[in-house]
């Protein structure tokens, strides 16, 4: 497991790259610390009376060479919205790195991963399939929205691998669901990772499943903590036992969460 | 640098920062962040006779200054516990306290006794204030008589420090301490959390899973402080204040009401260091108060 840190970070750039959506790129005087792909910040919000408790956010790239994180958050409520008014030189207090990360994967031979994605869902799996790319495999991904609009950061996903997409009402890509894609009819892949609404992953892990793929969901129960002490983002497994989606988690094998029957 | 050093019971403390059961895990969760050793002790979370899974997600609500939580007492068993996580907690050199819960006085009983035999676990904090379990948990702990039953038979399975964790869900706090007092409890710990509720208003449907939940953070704070404070004027034995506690003041508040040593619980939540800025805040006031004793504060509030 990877050292934890409570950092200051110094917001070095602010976009918004949608309605609702700001993209925090953040950075130090310091190297940051090792993160991995998959894993989460918890951050103290600001200005924002009515938020209590920290904020967890996927890591969305880290850009070595820059000493950046970069975090992609989706402003819904009151704390998101204090984080989407950030300025550039704010300092925000972040506990990371936190949870498991995405599996990497071992060995010399070259991977085929599909990284499947909708909503903001998409913002983990664009550090994973840069580092997978950086590994030397080939990840391909499958992005899913309502309409075209809501498709982030497309020209860093085809910088890094395929980018294959669907959208509900046909205004980019394919018209439907990211499981209706007809990739999935041709292609086999060696391994899935799957982020976003919870229908999506269910159905995403149930086509790895009739394949015979291993397939990996990154979770976001409600937490508080972020540290598998106050035992509130539990998610239930197939042999009935709670477990902390912040420690155990959040990126858990389909395999052995209740969503195939 | 003023004295910091307190005595619960035959216990005693570097300082009087503990933290609360369920906000901290068993410590190891926060080693990467602060010394572990720089506390006063830590109080690990709810442990039973038997495993228990806990109630279902959701289990947790934010609310203005503070939050829900209906956990529900999740914990692998007292047997674990002592083969998988005492061997890594034994060689601290701090006190690490266990918190034991059960379903009636003997599963209480026989919890506390197999922690009994744990040599570097020099005393328990028994729950019988959990607002989250239907079976036991609070129903012990909201009458004189029901506490008294859980403390009589713990009393007599357990022979370190025997702390008692106080509900706040009750007509008259200080009427369960002498209760509990009367059966040999060498310490009382309070307040548990208070039983409360939050509304989805779109979904028109409680957010917790079992419909309440027990209220902790700075939202709880000034209801601790006055339940420390009528308690700790109606019982002898040393009182442990907790609920709330966010900074050093907050701290000293709970022990000017009468707070012996007190427990920091959702603030680890916000702040996985907040314990060590608390231990530093309290030295600094007594500092520059020129209080060379934290003694000197203790109960100081008439």
């Amino acid at each position: 497991m990877l050292k934890k840190h409570l950092i200051d970070l110094r917001v070095k750039a602010v976009e918004h790259p949608r309605e609702g959506y700001v993209l925090l790129q953040l950075t130090d005087e310091r190297p940051l610390p090792e993160m991995r792909a998959g894993q989460f910040v918890e951050i103290k919000v600001e200005g924002s009376p009515n938020t209590f408790l920290r904020r967890p956010i996927s890591i969305n790239r880290i850009v070595r060479e820059d000493n950046e994180l970069w975090l992609l958050v989706h402003a819904i409520g009151d704390g998101t919205r204090a984080m989407a008014a950030l300025q550039p030189g704010d300092h925000l207090n972040c506990l990371l790195p936190l949870g498991n990360g995405f599996t990497l994967p071992e060995g010399e031979d070259k991977k085929r991963l599909l990284l499947v994605g909708g909503g903001v869902g998409t913002a983990p799996l664009l550090h994973y399939g840069e580092e997978l790319r950086r590994m030397g495999h080939e990840p391909t991904y499958l992005l899913g929205g309502r309409s075209a609009g809501d498709l982030m950061q497309l020209d860093l996903f085809e910088k890094s691998g395929r980018v294959f997409i669907t959208t509900e009402d046909g205004t980019l890509g394919e018209k439907g669901y990211v499981t209706n894609h007809s990739l999935l009819a041709q292609e086999k892949f060696d391994g899935i990772a799957t982020c976003g609404p919870k229908p999506m992953m269910v159905a995403v892990a149930r086509y790895a499943h009739s394949q015979g793929t291993p397939c990996e969901a990154s979770l976001e129960n409600l937490m508080a903590c972020g540290l598998g002490a106050c035992l509130c983002c539990v998610e239930k497994t197939t042999e009935g036992h709670n477990v902390c989606v912040c420690k155990e988690g959040p990126v858990f094998n389909t395999e052995l969460l209740p969503w195939l029957s | 640098m003023a004295k910091l050093d307190v005595n619960i019971a035959g216990l005693s403390l570097k300082n009087p920062v503990l933290t609360a059961s369920g906000t901290f895990g068993y410590g190891l969760e926060f080693a990467d962040l602060i010394d572990l050793n720089r506390l006063g002790g830590f109080i690990v979370k709810g442990t039973t006779l038997l495993p228990r899974e806990g109630n279902d997600y959701p289990r947790m609500a934010e609310t203005p200054q503070g939050m829900l939580n209906c956990v529900g007492l999740q914990n692998k068993g007292v047997e674990h516990f002592a083969t998988e996580i005492y061997p890594q907690l034994k060689d601290l050199r701090t006190n690490v306290i266990v918190n034991v819960s059960g379903s009636d006085p003997e599963s209480y009983a026989a919890c506390a006794a197999r922690v009994d035999e744990l040599e570097n676990i020099p005393a328990i904090e028994l729950n019988i204030s959990c607002p989250n379990v239907k079976a036991g948990g609070m129903a012990f702990g909201v009458t004189p008589e029901g506490a008294a039953s859980v403390v009589k038979a713990v009393r007599q399975a357990y022979h370190k420090t025997l702390i008692v964790k106080l509900s706040p869900n009750v007509t008259n706090i200080a009427d369960i301490a002498r209760a509990v007092e009367a059966e040999g409890a060498d310490s009382v710990s309070l307040i548990n959390t208070l039983m409360g509720m939050s509304i989805d208003i779109e979904r028109r449907r409680s957010r917790l899973s079992i419909g309440t939940g027990g209220l902790s953070g700075p939202a709880v704070k000034p209801v601790a402080v006055r339940m420390v404070w009528q308690v700790a004027k109606a019982v002898k034995i040393p009182v442990i204040g907790l609920g709330g506690i966010m900074n050093a003041a907050d701290a000293i508040e709970f022990m000017m009401a009468g707070a012996t040593a007190i427990e920091i619980g959702t603030a680890n939540f916000i702040d996985p260091t907040v314990t060590m800025q608390v231990i530093d805040g309290m030295n600094e006031w007594l500092d520059a108060h020129g209080v060379k004793d934290i003694h000197e504060i203790i109960g100081v509030v008439d």
